[in-house]
Parts: C-alpha cells; structure tokens; sequence
C-alpha cells in the first residue's frame, strides 16, 4: 500500500481535491447564474408569502409584529424547501452522480460543496431580502440585526438538514412530496431558537443565547449532512 | 491479452468470482476474468445479462454480491480512492449540463478529476474535443447538441482527462462511422500506451484482438453452470 500511495502521487493529495472541490462549487455557481429564473423563485417566494400575511390578517400593527418573527423564519424555510428537491435530482438523472461517485473527490466534501452553493442561491438572498420583508411587519430597526444574525445562522442548516433528507429521497418515486415530511420536523429546533432569538430583542433581553443554539445546531449539521448524505447518494446510485 | 505480462504485473485488474445481484435478482456469478495492461475485455450477452451492471460494478459504483476485485495486485475495496483516480467510465447517462457549453462541460470533469487547468490542461482539452471532431461546436451550449455530438463530449472525456482503465457502456450507440474510426483509434493509441479497456457492445466495432467475456455464460439459472456447480 505504501509503494502504491507513492507511485500513486496526487489523487489523495491536498491541492487535486481543492482543485476538485472548487470546481465543482464553480460549475454549480455558474449553472445557477446561467438558471436565474431558479434563482429568483426563492426569493419572490419568500417575498411574496411574507407580503401575504398581512393581507389575511388585516392591519393591526400590534398583532403583525407580534407574529412576524415568526412568520418570516416559517416562509424563509418554505423557500429554501423549495429549491432543495433539485439539488441532487439533476445531477442523479443526467449521470453526473455516477462520475462525482467515481472522481477522486471525496463524496462527503462534494455534498457540503453543493451545499454551499444552494445557501449562496437560496438562502443569502432571502437573508438579503429580508429587511424589506421585516418593513412590511414594522420590525423595528433594533431587531432587524437580530433576525439577519438568526438568519445567517440558521439557513445554512436549514440547507444542511434538506441536503440528507433530499439526498435520501432521491430514489424514491414521489422524493417531491417525501422530502418536505421529512425535512420539516427536523427544521423545528432552528424555527424555535430562530424565533426566541428575535423575540428576545423584541422583548429587551439578549439574543445571545438563542444565537448560540443556532450557531451549535449548525456545528452539528455539518458534519451529520455531510457523512449521511454521502452515504445517501451512494446508495442511490447503486 | 496474455502478452507476456508477468502476474501481480501492476495495472493488471483481476475479477475473482465476482457475482452481482440487483433489487434481490442475481444477475450473474462465478466470473473471473484478468485483464492486463494493454488489454480490452469485451462484454457481450443479451439485454438485462448484467453488462451495465458489470462496469458499474468495475466503477466501484455497485459492490459485488460475492467475490472480489483486484487491481495491482491489491483488493479495489481496500483503496477505492486510489482505484477511482485510475478509471475513467464512460455509462449510458453522458452528464452532460444544457446550459453550459461543451468545453466547458469538459473543462469541469478535467478539473473533477483534480486536472489543474493552465495552458497545458487547455491543450488537452483541445485536443480532445478536435479528435472527436467538437472543436468547432466547443463553444456552443450543450443543450443544442444532437445525441451523437453529447456522446462524443461524453468520449472526450476519455482523452482530456487521462486514466490507465477505461470503462465503457455501449460507447458506439448514436455515433456515425466517422465517429466510431475516432473512438476506434482512440482506444488503440489508449490501448498502445498500455491502457486496458473493458468495452460492453452488442456491434462489432473491430477493435481487434480482444478477450471477450459472454455474461449469459454467468447466468445463475445457466444449465452448463448447474452442472459443474454441483
């Protein structure tokens, strides 16, 4: 084994997974620009649900803005939802799964890079959009910086979490209606500590712990979205 | 290819009683094959007698039901990273993106396989797609490709990115013949170089000589297997 590592030269090796890695987090990117219609549903989604609400409800300030923590974290979630089927299923279906399996590129590392950029096309342009939305619920300028930390925290898992359950679903004949079952339960404790973090401030007591939770929710779904979706994706393509 | 390859030479790929079962149905067994460097192994057999699933199972894509793969000399499962890095498999599916166009589509599975890029790696890619005659739709999203022009991107793959062991499902369907003399000689200068090929068809290509591997023979239900079995 060590005669083979030694003729074998670069395949393990640092720079070709970097390399590997950042081609594929740039091929993605460059298929999201080129796809700006599925870029930008996220965001009307997300917009145009939060613009909803207030409709439905009529407009009583005092009654939008104690609903409005959570109402936005529950729409971001719903878009970001939105976007996750595809994820994997394009990739599954034109035979680009087989050849990232068979590339020297370590599958767990391709997961989190396809990870990376589905929160770079979904969830940083909600997180960007987000002070219009909150404008529409007369969140009040002090806890706007919170919601944007909540939210920067939380939809990476958010992307996370999706990423495995889309990854488990993608040999499943109806993955489209699977996936939301069962990636919403596991999206509560971010919505919880999402919303507690923003009601805090609201309230004039400190965001910090709620962050916190979020920040240890997103430690521990790196790793768990990366280890089960590989898993995942290999035993699709078998 | 027994050409005076010395056994445990390194690069040669040896099957041991390889079975493959697929969704509870056994699809072939008792294969054994051992293919040198320099060699082409061709599959033959009906529709549904494992071929695909053969050079899946070569891929590292599917793990064999019983028995084991060997390459150098090692088992494959004991390194399958380093094994990877060896073999370029070339399926029916061609992962081809439609929006992106073709040398760019080339340029990402170069760069996949950890191939840095730079004028060296741009040479390559060149000359890649001129052999298989793509150089002047290069530059042309993919989505405007016809099935033979996406096969032949999905060829290019072979020469622009550089691997001891070829896997090939059905290279040849949707190709014309000038494509096919391309492919052809592709696989002989690969084969020159002391490259092995593992080639599944159902037309003969003339690819000279060439060991050849009939799966209906693994059949499990085979009679001729039965027999020496028991």
């Amino acid at each position: 084994m060590v005669s083979r590592a030694r003729e074998q030269g670069p395949p393990q090796a640092g720079p070709s997974v970097t390399t590997a890695l950042s081609a594929l987090v740039r091929r993605d990117l460059r298929l999201a620009l080129r796809q700006r219609g599925d870029l930008l549903t996220a965001v009307l989604f997300f917009l145009l649900t939060a613009a909803l609400f207030p409709f439905g409800i009529g407009p009583e300030p005092n009654l939008l803005l104690r609903i409005a923590p959570g109402i936005l974290w529950v729409t971001a979630l719903l878009a970001v939802l939105l976007s996750l089927e595809r994820l994997f299923l394009a990739d599954g279906e034109d035979g680009s799964l087989d050849l990232l399996l068979v590339s020297p590129l370590p599958l767990e590392l391709a997961v989190l890079g396809k990870v990376l950029v589905h929160w770079l096309s979904s969830g940083l342009p909600i997180l960007l959009s987000t002070p219009l939305a909150a404008l529409l619920y007369g969140l009040p300028a002090e806890a706007l910086p919170v919601l944007l930390l909540a939210l920067a925290l939380g939809t990476p898992t958010l992307s996370l979490l999706g990423a495995t359950a889309a990854a488990l679903t993608l040999g499943a004949r109806r993955g489209g209606v699977l996936l939301p079952l069962l990636t919403m339960p596991l999206y509560v404790p971010v919505v919880i500590f999402g919303v507690a973090a923003v009601d805090a401030s609201l309230a004039g007591l400190s965001a910090r712990p709620h962050l916190l939770l979020l920040a240890a929710l997103l430690a521990a779904a790196l790793p768990v979205a990366a280890l089960a979706g590989a898993a995942a994706l290999r035993q699709a393509a078998e | 290819m027994e050409d005076g390859c010395a056994p445990g030479d390194p690069g040669a790929l040896v099957a041991e009683g390889i079975a493959c079962r697929r969704a509870e149905r056994l699809l072939f067994r008792g294969l054994d094959f051992r293919l040198e460097p320099g060699g082409l192994l061709l599959l033959g057999g009906p529709n549904g007698s494992g071929k695909s699933s053969l050079l899946r199972l070569l891929a590292g894509l599917l793990r064999p039901a019983a028995g084991r793969l060997l390459y150098a000399g090692e088992p494959v499962a004991a390194e399958p990273a380093a094994y990877r890095a060896r073999l370029q498999f070339v399926g029916h599916q061609e992962a081809i993106k439609p929006v992106l166009s073709g040398r760019e589509n080339l340029g990402f599975w170069c760069r996949l396989r950890g191939l840095a890029g730079g004028a060296a790696g741009a040479a390559a890619l060149d000359a890649a797609l001129a052999h298989f005659a793509l150089d002047e739709i290069a530059d042309e999203p993919a989505r405007l490709y016809s099935s033979g022009q996406r096969r032949r991107l999905a060829l290019a793959r072979l020469l622009a990115a550089p691997a001891p062991l070829w896997l090939l499902d059905e290279p040849s369907v949707g190709l014309d013949s000038r494509s096919v003399a391309a492919l052809v000689s592709a696989i002989g200068r690969h084969r020159a170089g002391g490259g092995a090929v593992v080639l599944a068809t159902h037309v003969d290509l003339g690819l000279g000589e060439a060991q050849r591997l009939d799966l209906a023979e693994h059949a499990p239900d085979a009679p001729a297997l039965a027999e020496w079995q028991w």
